[in-house]
């Protein structure tokens, strides 16, 4: 629990100039992988965006202990609710939303955010309440069942009233913009060229900041204590006066948010959603950024996401091209190879490595002169 | 729309197949307290397996019966589901028996995955065919049509049903996997080996699967390298709802969600006044399966379980 | 009239064919040391679960400080004031001492999600009150310096005492512990008692479980004596242990000869 920064910030100049550092090699990172390729930036962006999943995950899995298979929906009804709010849809099918704004849907960013979040959180407890006293297998099977549905209505929910346009999804979603400055077009700053891409990334940076700051200062807090007591001993956590039931409401809700923004940034940021992006199979790769990189963890955490979000890429570059090369043909699809390689990441960490890649380092010291403590 | 009894009929069917997928799902609860998530993905590869099998064996020998060839596509299928089930335990499941519950969870998904895409390298995305090798002329029966095939699910599935339960309350490996499911160490103690008995369960488990594998890709006449996922988590909830770790129970359970489905699907649209569709049937399942859960996740035929401290 | 602080009577539970508890009671006045004592599956634990919202009895009255309260949901037990320690050992494995204690003053502090995230000045007051007092009572129970340890790296001995700190941490009206000396050695029990006696004499109210029967003579004020889930004896622990049916319950019949002669 806040193992890194003790031990840092003895020197403060050192922190100060770190940071800057870090900060410097963040804002110019797009530019330089944009010499590589839009692809690459765009998978930047990206990054974040998981990056701020898997910390809300990693709220539920790593700080609370609760394992939540489903949890893609929060970042479905994020992305949803901005591209119901955003684009033509609603005001196309349903001429009295068309009468009541005339100009179309668009919403600004400082609406959607809040409500993005709020919404998540809402989504949170009735999702959790029912579900929270479940011991760990169940409570996973049945995360995993909300997800499912949620992924099974948003398909269907195009009869008979047209909500979600099922399968084919929503077009046409606003781009964010503050106030005349559109993220969708290049803009020009101090000289400086920012295409589209670049100033998506940029925010979301910021939002993915922000995110990690909040979940340090939650880490090192009471909650943060509550969770943890929860996941090391739930009856003992009950026994001194922990209201288990509330505080894992309260990391499911807290981590559903950030699903919850996110899905709307990835929403405007793509400009169409489909039930497609939010399937089980996007639940098990944030989970497996959690594991990978140190379940409860948040600069493991943020490894992890980052690897596993590049990686895709990565193997597009070489993977194609590679077996182009040797067979003629691509004889395994990268998108396949990923997530084979993703399931045997997830086998492999278990079986060798269960901490992750980047695990907290432990707490205090073992006393090597004392004797081995019978209990706990 | 089909009549009640038409309904029943196919929820039989339907509940069958659920069954003997619910059952491997439940014994290895029962004797390893773990959820074996890809238990579905063995049953993926039966079938895949098996139709495989049974068109090598049509381009080799064209004019062989249908029922041979069934029988031969089970016979690989069965095999190659038990080593894989075998594999999967030894590799992946054993290692981690005093782990903290998370970890084999996690294996499981991760194991479920790689087979999947290994299903989809070999097999290949699509939805291949499969064919039809049983008479397929509708038989009358009280107001309802049913097929040879679903026939022959519903006879099957009651046979070896009551060959395990003959299985497992009369012989001695039936003793020494209920000795275990209660207790390994005493059952150690009493001269069972707990590997031996656990690979045994994985190993009916998995022919189970395969054979369930087998007629689903036969009554519904397609397979793929995703088949087995919502089968297996439908089996899930069967097997909760039975009580799992109940051998019974997990029979009864699948029936019965079986049933539900079937009727569910035939009557929803009336009941809900058209707004929701038969596609919602897999909902069904999903909410089932949290409210049993909620309020009686010791199932209806389980025990009910105290928290000690 | 005497200061009551828990007043519980009539307690029965039943698990399926076995009568863990019949018509159980106890009444512990304020600064008492008060001792429950039996030989093995007497239903001593199984009482403490009880009062402590556990286990749901099946009849039963609970009073706590004057005030009824209903053992339904343990964490309001620990809430209204019953703070315990376990037979077991339930501590937080991985976390350090100090998390440990500062655990405990959760249920008297208020800190909302909301005040870590803007870390608002009332929550940075009260954390750094929560961390000074936890440390206080780690120094308290003696064990201040492994603070920073890995609480599943502590000795037995100091495992039960952080456990004890843990529970003092959520200001209890009443200290309940379960065989809080099983497993220790003749030096590590003086140090215990001594640590009991100095928070009895702060005024808090302790009730024990215990197996020890010169700890339990030398330091309670008085005692119940559990036999098969019914209460034998009450009262001093010198007039108890002369008593024909605990001597009985403890040692079988046939041995009143011998026990009273070594009284």
């Amino acid at each position: 629990m806040g193992s890194l920064l003790p031990r840092l910030s003895q020197s403060r100049s050192a922190v100060w100039i770190a940071t800057a550092l870090i900060g410097i090699v963040l804002i110019l990172l797009p530019f330089a992988f944009g010499m590589l390729g839009n692809a690459w930036v765009r998978a930047l962006a990206f990054a974040c965006l998981y990056v701020m999943l898997a910390l809300g995950l990693n709220i539920v899995v790593g700080f609370a202990g609760l394992l939540d298979l489903g949890y893609i929906a929060f970042y479905a009804v994020g992305a949803y609710m901005y591209a119901l709010l955003a684009s033509p849809h609603l005001t196309s099918t349903f001429p009295w939303i068309a009468q009541m704004f005339p100009n179309g849907l668009h919403n600004s960013i400082w609406l959607v955010i809040p409500l993005g979040a709020g919404l998540a959180a809402l989504f949170g407890i009735v999702l959790g309440a029912p579900v929270l006293k479940l011991r760990g297998d169940y409570l996973a099977i049945v995360t995993l069942g909300f997800g499912e549905i949620i992924r099974i209505f948003l398909n269907n929910l195009n009869a008979p009233v047209n909500i979600t346009n099922g399968p084919q999804g929503i077009t046409l979603i606003d781009p964010i913009s503050f106030g005349n400055v559109s993220l969708a077009k290049t803009q020009h700053f101090l000289g400086i060229t920012f295409p589209s891409v670049h100033l998506y990334y940029y925010l979301f940076l910021v939002l993915t900041l922000i995110t990690i700051v909040i979940c340090v200062r939650l880490q090192d807090s009471r909650l943060g204590r509550a969770w943890m007591a929860i996941r090391e001993d739930e009856i003992a956590a009950k026994a001194m006066g922990i209201n288990v039931r509330n505080v894992k409401l309260l990391a499911f809700s807290l981590g559903a948010t950030f699903g919850g923004v996110s899905g709307a940034m990835f929403s405007a940021f793509q400009g169409f959603v489909s039930p497609e992006s939010f399937t089980l199979n996007e639940s098990i790769i944030v989970l497996a950024m959690v594991v990978l990189g140190g379940l409860g963890h948040i600069p493991g955490v943020v490894l992890g996401a980052v690897l596993l979000a590049i990686f895709p890429e990565v193997l597009r570059h070489t993977v194609t091209p590679v077996q182009t090369f040797l067979f003629g043909h691509v004889v395994i699809d990268a998108e396949v190879l990923r997530m084979m390689l993703y399931g045997l990441a997830m086998v492999l960490i278990m079986l060798y490595r269960p901490k992750g890649l980047w695990p907290a380092p432990e707490h205090g010291v073992n006393p090597s002169s004392r004797a081995a403590p019978r209990g706990a | 729309m089909d009549t009640f009894i038409q309904q029943i009929l196919n929820g039989l069917v339907l509940g069958s197949m659920y069954s003997l997928i619910a059952l491997g799902y439940t014994m290895v609860y029962g004797i390893l307290n773990l959820i074996n998530f890809a238990h579905g993905d063995v049953l993926t590869v039966g079938a895949l397996t098996a139709l495989s099998t049974i068109l090598l064996l049509q381009t080799l020998f064209p004019g062989l019966p249908g029922w041979f060839l069934i029988c031969a596509g089970l016979l690989a299928a069965i095999p190659v589901c038990v080593v894989l089930s075998l594999v999967i335990e030894r590799v992946a499941y054993r290692p981690l028996r005093n782990a903290p519950r998370l970890a084999p969870l996690i294996t499981a998904i991760g194991v479920s995955i790689v087979i999947q895409t290994v299903a989809m390298l070999v097999w290949g995305r699509n939805y291949l065919t499969f064919p039809q090798l049983l008479p397929t002329s509708p038989i009358e029966f009280g107001g309802a049509t049913v097929t040879v095939t679903k026939l022959l699910v519903i006879a099957l599935s009651a046979l070896v049903m009551i060959g395990l339960m003959l299985l497992v309350n009369r012989t001695k490996l039936g003793r020494a996997m209920r000795a275990t499911a209660e207790n390994p160490r005493v059952a150690g103690l009493m001269g069972v080996n707990p590997n031996f008995v656990i690979a045994a369960t994985f190993a009916i488990g998995a022919s189970l699967a395969a054979l369930a594998g087998v007629m689903l890709a036969a009554t519904y006449g397609v397979a793929h390298f995703y088949m087995g996922f919502l089968p297996g988590l439908k089996a899930f909830t069967a097997a909760v709802l039975g009580g799992i770790g109940n051998i019974p129970g997990a029979m009864l359970g699948g029936l019965l969600l079986g049933l539900i489905e079937a009727l569910g699907a035939g009557y929803i649209g009336q009941l809900t006044g058209g707004v929701l569709g038969s596609h919602y049937q897999d909902v069904f399942a999903f909410l089932i399966l949290v409210m049993v859960l909620i309020f009686r996740p010791s199932g209806l035929l389980g025990e009910r379980v105290a928290d000690r401290a | 009239m005497a200061d009551i602080v828990l007043r519980v009577s009539g307690v029965n539970k039943r698990f399926g064919g076995l009568q863990a508890l019949s018509d159980v009671g106890i009444e512990i006045t304020r600064g008492e040391i008060y001792g429950l004592i039996g030989p093995n599956g007497a239903g001593k634990t199984t009482f403490f679960n009880v009062i402590t919202g556990l286990y749901s009895p099946d009849s039963g009255a609970f009073e706590l400080d004057g005030k009824p309260y209903s053992p339904t949901e343990v964490h309001r037990v620990a809430q209204a004031g019953i703070a315990r320690t376990f037979q077991n050992i339930r501590l937080f494995p991985d976390m350090t001492a100090l998390e440990n204690v500062m655990v405990g003053r959760h249920v008297r502090t208020h800190a909302t999600a909301l005040g870590a995230i803007l870390r608002t000045r009332r929550t940075i007051e009260e954390e750094r009150g929560i961390k000074a007092r936890s440390l206080e009572l780690l120094e308290y129970v003696g064990i201040r310096k492994y603070a920073d340890f890995q609480a599943r790296t502590l000795s037995y001995g100091d495992q039960r005492r952080l456990e004890i700190a843990r529970a003092l941490a959520t200001e209890p009206k009443l200290l309940a512990l379960d065989e809080p000396a099983a497993g220790m050695n003749a030096t590590e029990k003086i140090a215990l008692r001594g640590l009991l006696e100095a928070i009895s004499r702060d005024r808090i109210t302790i009730l024990l479980i215990e197996h020890d029967v010169k700890l339990v003579m030398g330091l309670c004020d008085r005692v119940t004596v559990l036999d098969y889930g019914k209460m034998i004896a009450v009262g001093a622990p010198a007039e108890v242990q002369s008593n024909a049916a605990v001597i009985e319950a403890y040692l079988g019949g046939g041995h009143k000869a011998v026990a009273t002669k070594a009284a």
